[in-house]
């Protein structure tokens, strides 16, 4: 799965401990000289539900190389899987606070269906596949994220 | 030869340690480096002693299994399973 560093996804792909520049990447997503009838994004963000009850922040930690490279390859099999104009994904590592973003994903094609469709595809993969991990902050205690059987699953649907 | 061993997340913090250089028999695989990581201490024997699913581990920044061969100067990382996006 490894892609040379000459991938041309490596364009599309940004990994940052800074916050994500949002009103940027809706922009950059939404650049269009007519070649893209359909643009989904999606913007994945630090929850505070009654299970994260207490929850005051996240710290976002990534494998620096391996990440960047893993990620090319999922947009290179989302381009072999629909017809699509244009890929982004921006993910943050570092320290969040509720609500901040931790992922922008945007996709554009020709119809919505290939634009929706490969959006999902590449969340369901980047959350198996790519080497991020979450610790919770709940005041001076942390806790590391355990793995979800269900993103296993939302993966599975793609496989062939 | 020598091998370099990177460590993240839980695991990171569990062994207090981000990095390692190993020396192994030529010809060895990921699992001998397992056994002789799994010496090194109590949480080291937790983690390495029977390094079940949660133990995922990448040869060279691409994923890989216990029984993959290892060459001079790989870099090997260890790591819980991931938890992005």
């Amino acid at each position: 799965m490894k892609v040379s560093s000459q991938s041309k996804f490596y364009d599309a792909i940004s990994i940052s401990d800074v916050a994500l520049d949002m009103d940027e990447l809706i922009k950059e997503a939404h650049a269009n000289n007519g070649e893209s009838g359909a643009v989904v994004t999606f913007t994945g963000a630090v929850r505070v539900s009654d299970e994260e009850q207490g929850l005051t922040g996240m710290t976002l930690e990534h494998y620096p190389g391996m990440t960047e490279s893993q990620l090319a390859s999922i947009l290179e099999e989302a381009e072999e899987r629909w017809r699509l104009t244009r890929m982004l994904v921006s993910h943050r590592v570092g320290y969040l606070a509720p609500g901040d973003p931790i992922v922008f994903v945007a996709t554009a094609g020709l119809h919505r269906k290939e634009a929706f469709e490969a959006a999902e595809f590449i969340m369901d993969y980047l959350k198996k596949k790519a080497t991020f991990w979450k610790k919770e902050h709940y005041g001076d205690r942390t806790q590391w994220v355990e793995a979800k059987e269900s993103d296993e699953q939302a993966a599975a649907r793609w496989e062939r | 030869m020598k091998v370099e061993v990177l460590f993240f997340a839980s695991f990171k913090e569990q062994l207090d340690c981000s990095r390692l250089s190993i020396d192994l028999a030529s010809g060895d695989h990921v699992s001998e480096l397992c056994e002789l990581l799994s010496q090194r201490g109590p949480e080291w024997l937790e983690l390495f002693g029977n390094p079940a699913n949660m133990v995922k581990v990448s040869v060279n920044q691409e994923m890989a299994e216990f029984n993959k061969k290892l060459n001079e100067g790989d870099e090997v990382a260890f790591f819980p399973p991931v938890t992005g996006g």
